[in-house]
């Protein structure tokens, strides 16, 4: 039971690491969601809500939210294009030159 | 405060958060370009799909300004050599 005890307070070294890594990655994938929600807010709110009035109407919603799709398979156009093009430099640099 | 890690952790995690590093930039980068790229390209009322044209013009923006930056480097490398030779 004591023994029981002290491993579930004290974890092991490898246990603590995979913590760290954990912890590290979440924090990451949050920071990236919230940069990703803040800038379709902004982008969005630019587009489908020129003059703001007394509540989103419902043309107003839908644009809202077929600009949230259009953006965010505009962010996967630019990380397929940015992705490609690195590894394609990586390519480049690593080959004898010509 | 639980037991220091070992030597052969710490460069384990210092890889690791290296390499989480260099792949936050990326993505860093790809927030910044589709912000950009949205701009120049969608101007017109998001529909429901992407046009030709405006999945062609996202890719070539990218492209482009990784090129205006390369080309913005050997520029200003030239300037440069100029000055001190």
């Amino acid at each position: 039971m004591s023994d029981f005890l002290r491993s579930a307070s004290t974890p092991s070294a490898s246990e603590r690491k995979q913590q760290v890594m954990q912890n590290v990655r979440s924090e990451i994938m949050l920071a990236n969601a919230q940069e990703l929600l803040n800038k379709t807010n902004e982008k969005c709110f630019v587009k489908c809500v020129p003059k703001p009035s007394t509540s989103l109407s419902n043309s107003e919603q839908t644009c809202l939210s077929r600009c949230l799709d259009r953006y965010m398979e505009a962010f996967n156009i630019v990380s397929r294009t940015y992705i490609s093009r690195i590894s394609k430099e990586r390519l480049d640099a690593s080959a004898p030159l010509s | 405060m639980a037991d220091k890690f070992d030597e052969a952790t710490q460069k384990e995690l210092a890889t690791f958060l290296e390499q989480e590093q260099a792949q936050a930039r990326v993505h860093s980068s790809i927030h910044q370009f589709t912000s950009m790229c949205w701009d120049k390209c969608i101007t017109g009322t998001p529909s429901t799909s992407f046009s030709r044209n405006e999945v062609n013009c996202i890719s070539n923006c990218v492209e482009r300004f990784l090129d205006t930056s390369l080309f913005m480097v050997k520029k200003i490398e030239e300037q440069r050599q100029q000055l001190n030779s």
